[in-house]
């Protein structure tokens, strides 16, 4: 298999130690008189663009920052709990940047760029110190050090948390340091503010269309490049653990004017969810990994075994993740750890009212803690009883939020019975494709976080996506970004009444007055959450051809539907929530498309994509390396219609193998 | 569509934009399931509301799990309802019951504008992060982690006032609208950790000035901040400010 | 960089200010109750108007009364800028407020209390302070002890007294324990002290002023 001429991925030469080294010593610098004039766009402010904007921005270029909510703080990042993974070695287990890269690419069922996982296990090491030195309040040990724990997919302690709420607090050091740049007037900040659309001039993005969410103004705004930090797009199922707001229309409008789209089948579905409790339901609640730790999964051995769990004696119990993966047990990867909840659920063992559901039990952790308490105390012969409620103070301390979090949306106690679970939407792995650089395939337009593909193959480890972000905006960008804008110190600001721009306005107003216009009788909301049972039934944990085509044709039904059925009250010259789902449904009825072609050229079972066709005869996923180590780059050709292009994926540093954690 | 059995008569502020003067208007919704969260009941108010021709109701919203702080409602004289340490995104219809009128105003103050019916413009609480809530040092200055060594109790107190989401449910509930506890939340967080000692002085007097320029009220004292905080952030946090405030505004040398 | 502004024109500054002035006048309130329990000795009032004359006339204490009203006066004037000031920044109110289930009520109503003891304290200084005054400056005796049988004959004063003081314990139940946060006082181990102490203080600093009226009243006082 060849690499397709349009792609080229700008790997640095030299082993792969070496790379990152070499290239950031190499790589062309602007000097810092005209960094002043260049202009620099960055969508989205979650840990990718508020971390790209504020380095941006210290070190000297000009810089704007736009955000569809109502404060950069609001950045979906904020909700990720477990923590932030890094090469440290502190907790002296035997890591090193060669084993976070290996369980990287091992975690991506060997989909992922090499160089770029290479480079994230480097700077890893730094995101830390960079975060701690801006104060973010870390969980630490009573000597004063950090403490780490453990997550999913790796057998070494390299996670660094802040109670359940590390998303939130690295969100807010980067928020911190974003706003200090807005104070020093480094960077413009335009919150409610959606990016509509992408301008490029010559074949170079030159600037964004946004639209003041507030007074339905449209906007142009030049740049000499443009950074898409925009997240994922997980919210094309409808329910996902994504905020509201979530979406892919940046990214997706990027896409259209030549940007192509990586890998767009790779979802992550995360294990431990709180449960869909009724068809009101507006998103789903994750329950961290974190308590995978101390969490023992299991389902009844019983078939539609109607006792209360802590009625079902301990031999009557399926521990099924200890049972087939006996080395990883509770700790597998996410996609293992998902289907093999799918599969009992499935096979008629689901536990709640649904059946859709396996528990998570702390029970025998409690106890095991209680002991330790009880020792710690030299209590002689305590009872069952004493013990449990050591084990429960224990329990709380490191996971109190957790339990009140559901104990608050389920209205059942988690310290007296076990949770119930199930896996959910959460990331997406696809995204747009990059080059080393974290450029597009549209010169001057870059994708960094979740909005990229770049590395975490078919599957991310747990704690992963807090390093990814903050790499790529701290650590990535503010050196690669040299290597185009070195080229564009000539390149005078243009103004924005430049046809380019003008275009591009009228097309956006053309569509808001279109969808104005429909005066349909169904809501956004209608056809999203139709859109989101195809995507759930027939491109989530499991997916097979037949479902994939009928998929398809319903997603082209749906369009047709929806651009003449659907309902937009108010007008554009006002805050309207409802023109702006319009906008983002629009536009991931198109993605759910591409995502069923996608997941319908891959035939082969890796990660999050799970075809049924290919799986071994344990039920364990079945790659096909032949054929399919590449990623799918796929370029808007017209409506409906997207090209394949293959990077092929080598692998020099890591031998290839069929993944097993058992 | 949703399988519930309370209906419940709501009364919510409505205004068109931030110059225009708003009203109540009322609205009946049925089937609410006590399982669904207030904004899960205002989807299908909204839902309702959308197909009968009618506006829907603007409100803030976003991650609907308690934690980035855009949900903003004053429910029947409370930011974020009635029950305590929950976002308004996290109260379930449980906390009610059949035949309720529940009021839903937005927040109230001369530093939040509303914006539109229940959202209101918050950007105030930007604006005092940029004039000082952060610790200055830029990208790639910082040293190995370990080498700051924090003791746990201190690292433990910072994160308790750092997990303040900013939801602005203090400005609200304080009779005077004042934004101490948001603002002392970040200035003790910074201020206990050795990072952030450095620049505190400064932190303080910036951060306070721009809380006061943006038209915040005055802090008497009555807690009610504390007692509506979603995260339980505590008012140990205003004296810690307070006794900064006072000690950089005496002893800074400049 | 520093964007400092007047530290008394700052909103910490105002509320520190009260505190300060807040916590002059409980100190007021110690001598001024400690002085006129003696009327409690029930020795016909010697004692008592030993002190009132000591007050009334030693020079130290007529510089610290000058203090005393500059502080009382201070008090006020930040207190009515507050007020205004915290009327402004909510310009619209809500049509629903459930204070109750986040504050105390009089927590919420230092303003309402306050001026109600600013009315109290008009006709308390015109009943005691004012003939103090008048028979200082005039050279003539002044028996404090029988200037309070006489007005404390008065049913309707008795009554007034009793509100005023009900007045006093609330803004003092509030006041003590906020003086000290305003200062930046607040500790884990010693706040919930300070609390307690002020609700203590509180009582029974206001037992003792509102034993004297009834007593006296009652007559059982001679």
């Amino acid at each position: 298999m060849a690499t397709s001429s349009k792609l080229n991925a700008k790997i640095p030469e030299g082993t792969i130690e070496n790379k990152w080294t070499k290239y950031r010593s190499t790589v062309h610098l602007v000097n810092p008189s005209n960094k002043r004039s260049l202009e620099v766009i960055v969508v989205g402010s979650g840990l990718a663009g508020s971390s790209a904007a504020a380095s941006l921005a210290e070190m000297g270029y000009k810089v704007k920052v736009f955000c569809y909510q109502d404060s950069p703080r609001r950045a979906h990042s904020i909700a990720a709990q477990g923590g932030i993974n890094a090469a440290k070695n502190y907790q002296n287990d035997g890591d090193s940047v060669y084993r976070l890269f290996y369980d990287t690419i091992k975690g991506g069922d060997y989909r992922a760029r090499e160089a770029n996982v290479h480079r994230l296990a480097e700077v890893s090491s730094g995101i830390i110190d960079q975060c701690v030195a801006q104060g973010v309040p870390f969980a630490r040990e009573y000597g004063g050090t950090l403490s780490n724990r453990s997550f999913g997919g790796t057998q070494v302690q390299r996670t660094f948390y802040a109670a359940g709420q590390t998303g939130q607090q690295l969100l807010l050091g980067a928020y911190s340091a974003l706003q200090r740049q807005v104070g020093m007037g480094a960077v413009q900040l335009l919150a409610r503010h959606e990016m509509m659309d992408v301008v490029t001039i010559d074949g170079k993005a030159r600037g964004i269309i946004a639209r003041d969410l507030v007074t339905g103004k449209l906007e142009r705004h030049f740049g000499h490049a443009v950074l898409l930090c925009t997240g994922g797009y997980g919210n094309v199922f409808y329910l996902s653990t994504n905020a509201m707001g979530c979406n892919v229309t940046a990214a997706w409008k990027a896409h259209k004017k030549g940007a192509f789209f990586g890998n767009p089948c790779y979802t992550q579905i995360h294990p431990t969810c709180i449960p869909v409790s009724g068809d009101h339901q507006s998103k789903l609640t994750l329950m961290s990994e974190s308590l995978r730790n101390d969490g023992r999964i299991w389902v009844p051995k019983k078939k539609d075994d109607a006792r209360k769990a802590v009625d079902i004696p301990e031999e009557e119990r399926d521990y099924y993740l200890e049972r087939r993966y006996p080395a990883f047990g509770n700790l597998v990867p996410r996609d293992v750890a998902s289907r093999a909840a799918k599969e009992r659920c499935d096979a008629g063992y689901g536990v709640g009212a649904s059946k859709m559901a396996v528990y998570l039990d702390f029970a025998a952790n409690t106890e095991r803690y209680g002991k330790i308490e009880a020792t710690k105390l030299n209590l002689q012969n305590p009872s069952k009883a004493e013990i449990m409620r050591l084990g429960k103070e224990v329990v709380k301390e490191k996971y109190g939020n957790l339990f009140d979090m559901y104990k608050q949306i389920t209205d059942e106690n988690p310290y007296e019975m076990p949770m119930r679970i199930y896996p959910a939407v959460h990331y997406t792995m696809g995204g747009l494709w990059v080059d080393y650089n974290l450029m597009t395939t549209v010169e001057g337009l870059y994708a960094l976080g979740e909005a990229n593909f770049s590395d975490h193959g078919a599957n991310r480890l747990g704690a992963s996506a807090l390093m990814q972000g903050l790499a790529d905006g701290y650590f990535v960008i503010p050196y690669t970004i040299g290597d185009y804008l070195s080229e564009e110190i000539r390149t005078k600001a243009i103004p924005t009444d430049n046809e380019a721009f003008v275009k591009a306005e009228k097309e956006v107003q053309d569509r808001i007055d279109t969808l104005l216009n429909i005066k349909g009788t169904k809501t956004v909301d209608h056809f999203h959450k139709r859109l989101g049972k195809i995507m759930w039934e027939k491109c989530g944990m499991a997916r097979n051809k037949e479902g994939l085509q009928w998929a398809i044709s319903e997603i082209q039904k749906l369009k047709k539907e929806f651009w003449n059925e659907v309902r937009v009250p108010g007008t554009n010259n006002e805050f309207n929530t409802e023109l702006e789902k319009a906008h983002r449904v629009a536009d991931f009825i198109e993605l759910g498309e591409l995502m069923c072609i996608d997941a319908l050229n891959r035939n082969e079972s890796c990660g999050g994509h799970f075809r049924e066709e290919f799986q071994t005869e344990e039920g364990e996923a079945l790659r096909d390396d032949d054929n399919f180590a590449y990623v799918a780059a796929w370029e808007f050709k017209g409506e409906s219609n997207f090209e394949l292009h293959k990077e092929e994926l080598k692998y020099e540093n890591i031998k290839i193998a069929a993944r097993s954690y058992k | 569509m949703s399988h519930g059995n309370m209906n419940l008569t709501l009364k919510v502020w409505k205004q068109k934009n931030k110059d225009s003067k708003g009203t109540f208007e009322t609205y009946n919704v049925k089937g609410i399931s006590p399982d669904m969260s207030f904004l899960e009941m205002f989807d299908v108010l909204n839902e309702q509301l959308i197909t009968e021709g009618k506006e829907p109701i603007a409100f803030d919203h976003d991650c609907r799990e308690g934690i980035c702080g855009m949900c903003s409602m004053y429910i029947n004289g409370r930011p974020h309802g009635p029950k305590g340490g929950v976002t308004t995104c996290q109260l379930h219809m449980r906390s009610f019951n059949n035949g309720d009128t529940i009021v839903v105003e937005p927040w109230r103050g001369a530093a939040f504008p509303v914006i539109k019916d229940l959202a209101v413009d918050r950007s105030s609480f930007d604006r005092i992060m940029a004039a000082g809530g952060f610790v200055s040092v830029n990208t790639g200055n910082a040293k190995d982690a370990n080498n700051i060594l924090i003791p746990k109790d201190d690292a433990d107190t910072a994160f308790n006032a750092a997990a303040c989401i900013g939801c602005g449910a203090c400005v609200a509930a304080c009779k005077n609208s004042s934004a101490m506890l948001f603002v002392s939340a970040k200035v003790s967080q910074l201020s206990l950790l050795p990072q952030g000692k450095i620049e505190k002085q400064d932190r303080v007097l910036n951060m306070v000035k721009q809380m006061d320029e943006e038209g915040f009220g005055n802090c008497t004292n009555t807690g009610a901040c504390e007692a509506e905080c979603p995260k339980s952030i505590s008012l140990e946090n205003i004296a810690r400010m307070n006794r900064e405030y006072l000690g950089s505004s005496f002893f800074q040398n400049k | 960089m520093s964007k400092k502004s007047g530290f008394l024109s700052s909103s910490i500054g105002k509320k520190f200010i009260m505190g300060l002035t807040g916590l002059f006048l409980i100190s007021f309130l110690v001598v001024h109750v400690s002085l006129n329990s003696a009327i409690f000795l029930n020795d016909g009032g010697v004692t008592f108007n030993a002190g009132a004359d000591f007050m009334a006339h030693n020079p130290v204490i007529r510089i610290v009364e000058i203090g005393l009203f500059a502080g009382l006066i201070l008090h006020i004037v930040q207190a009515l800028v507050l007020t205004l000031e915290n009327k402004k920044a909510r310009p619209v109110a809500y049509q629903v407020v459930n204070g109750s289930a986040n504050s105390s009520w009089y927590s919420r109503s230092m303003g309402l209390l306050g001026s109600l003891l600013l009315l109290f304290l008009v006709v308390h200084l015109a009943n005691f302070w004012l003939p103090t005054k008048v028979a200082v400056f005039s050279h003539t005796e002044h028996n404090t002890f029988n200037n309070m049988k006489e007005v404390f004959a008065e049913w309707y004063i008795v009554v007034i007294y009793l509100v005023g003081v009900i007045g006093l314990l609330y803004h003092l139940l509030h006041g003590f324990q906020s003086a000290f946060q305003s200062l930046g006082i607040n500790h884990k181990k010693y706040t919930p002290i300070i609390k307690k102490a002020g609700i203590w203080f509180s009582i029974i600093v206001c037992a003792l002023f509102a034993a004297m009226p009834i007593t006296m009243h009652l007559g059982l006082i001679k």
